[in-house]
């Protein structure tokens, strides 16, 4: 999946041809394509070993609450996320010549927070849609509606610190709210969803 | 079917022909925009009725969630899939009032968006429900997914607003916010309760069905532990 998201900068490269300007323009949105197409393919994979192993049922046995089951799966594959996009954001500078106008560390906090957006829902909805027929092919169906407005805000962020124009502080202010909200919804929810069946 | 469901079939069909007479005879036609306004009337109704199904859904939701009561899940599926529906009118009938007074057909306008935005959340509901392999988890999975859905949608508003307002809109003609003339509002009344009363009637029926399905299983699932 890190070879995935490669292909995708090296074929945005390739289809847009951009200059300096316009790269520091559209690459917000590129790499946020890129990141969220990679984490879907991750996150499927973060129940699959459970299900084959029969390790729900026994956790399911166990007097531990679920939503640490949850939180743990998360934060593990935040961490996994993460170190995707720190290899993937070096080869965007590198093709696209990017050099950020605002300040980077805000890029750093916009990169936490909105992967902890993407990944809080995934690993729920993967939850979810490891129940159903389809399994892989649902997750996206579910995840990206769910997921517009914390992607709009992580694009819009990314790309008002790139140019300079303005300040991120109220997309960065949304996906603060929306990583809230969606972790306690999530946390109260998955003891629902894993003792299903 | 009960004679109470005939009886309020026959109210809704009454309501709805008063409706149509309000909407298209009645009210005065408007200075700007011509008898194309008259969309109106079926436009903003059905997008109150869509969100009144939305609601009832996030409400039987929670309610099965905490009760665990087969009549609330049937509920939500109902109120869903009517919604829907009434979404899709709502997103049909924008478009074709938009483009011959905006010049546009579309526009990524707050309250379009978020439109669009709940109408796929929605689709996603009813598509989790279709692909779920057992019957007993489907409706736990689905009311978890239908708070995540409800929860979302005050967020795409507020973001979309903040994304729009920073661009000029192409919009070229006012809202119908300007003040409405009272027999306008009196014609929209109408058709909202119109509306509202065909969206409960459906809503109802297809509840009937739901509860039909879920005996039938239940009878399906006692009749292969009985073999067994």
């Amino acid at each position: 999946m890190l070879f995935f998201a490669l292909l995708v900068a090296v074929i945005f490269s390739f289809s847009f041809d951009p200059n300096a300007e316009e790269a520091r323009r559209i690459v917000g949105g590129l790499a946020w394509i890129a990141f969220l197409f990679a984490s879907t393919v991750a996150l499927n994979q973060s129940w699959a070993r459970e299900l084959r192993g029969q390790v729900l049922d026994a956790f399911r046995a166990s007097p531990a609450p679920g939503n640490s089951l949850f939180l743990g799966k998360s934060i593990g594959n935040f961490i996994f996320v993460l170190a995707i996009e720190a290899v993937l954001a070096p080869i965007f500078i590198v093709f696209y010549n990017l050099r950020s106008i605002g300040s980077e560390w805000q890029l750093v906090l916009v990169f936490a927070l909105g992967t902890w957006a993407l990944v809080v829902n995934g690993t729920f909805f993967a939850a979810l849609s490891a129940r159903t027929r389809i399994r892989e092919l649902m997750l996206p169906l579910l995840l990206f509606p769910i997921s517009i407005p914390a992607l709009l805000a992580m694009v819009n962020a990314t790309t008002i610190v790139l140019t300079g124009e303005g300040s991120p502080r109220f997309w960065i202010n949304l996906l603060a709210v929306y990583d809230i909200v969606f972790t306690i919804v999530g946390l109260l929810l998955f003891d629902t969803v894993l003792n299903a069946e | 079917m009960k004679p109470v469901f005939i009886l309020f079939a026959l109210v809704t069909l009454g309501l709805l022909s008063f409706g149509l007479y309000q909407a298209l005879v009645a009210a005065p036609t408007e200075q700007t925009m011509g008898e194309i306004q008259r969309i109106f009337y079926y436009h903003v109704p059905s997008a109150w009725v869509a969100f009144l199904c939305f609601f009832a859904n996030f409400g039987a939701s929670i309610w099965y969630l905490a009760t665990k009561n087969e009549r609330s899940d049937a509920v939500a599926v109902a109120a869903a899939e009517v919604g829907v529906v009434f979404n899709t009118i709502v997103l049909v009938t924008g478009p074709l009032w938009a483009k011959p007074v905006w010049g546009i057909w579309w526009t990524w306008d707050a309250r379009l968006t978020s439109t669009f935005i709940m109408w796929l959340i929605y689709i996603s509901y009813l598509l989790l429900r279709r692909f779920s392999t057992a019957d007993e988890q489907t409706p736990k999975l689905a009311a978890a997914l239908a708070i995540f859905g409800f929860v979302d949608v005050p967020i795409v508003y507020m973001s979309i607003r903040w994304w729009r307002t920073q661009h000029p809109s192409p919009v070229i003609g006012g809202g119908e916010n300007s003040g409405l003339d009272p027999h306008m509002l009196h014609a929209l009344l109408w058709n909202f309760l119109a509306f509202a009363a065909y969206g409960v009637l459906i809503v109802w029926r297809r509840y009937q069905l739901e509860r039909g399905r879920q005996e039938l299983n239940k009878l399906y699932r006692s009749s292969a532990q009985g073999a067994v």
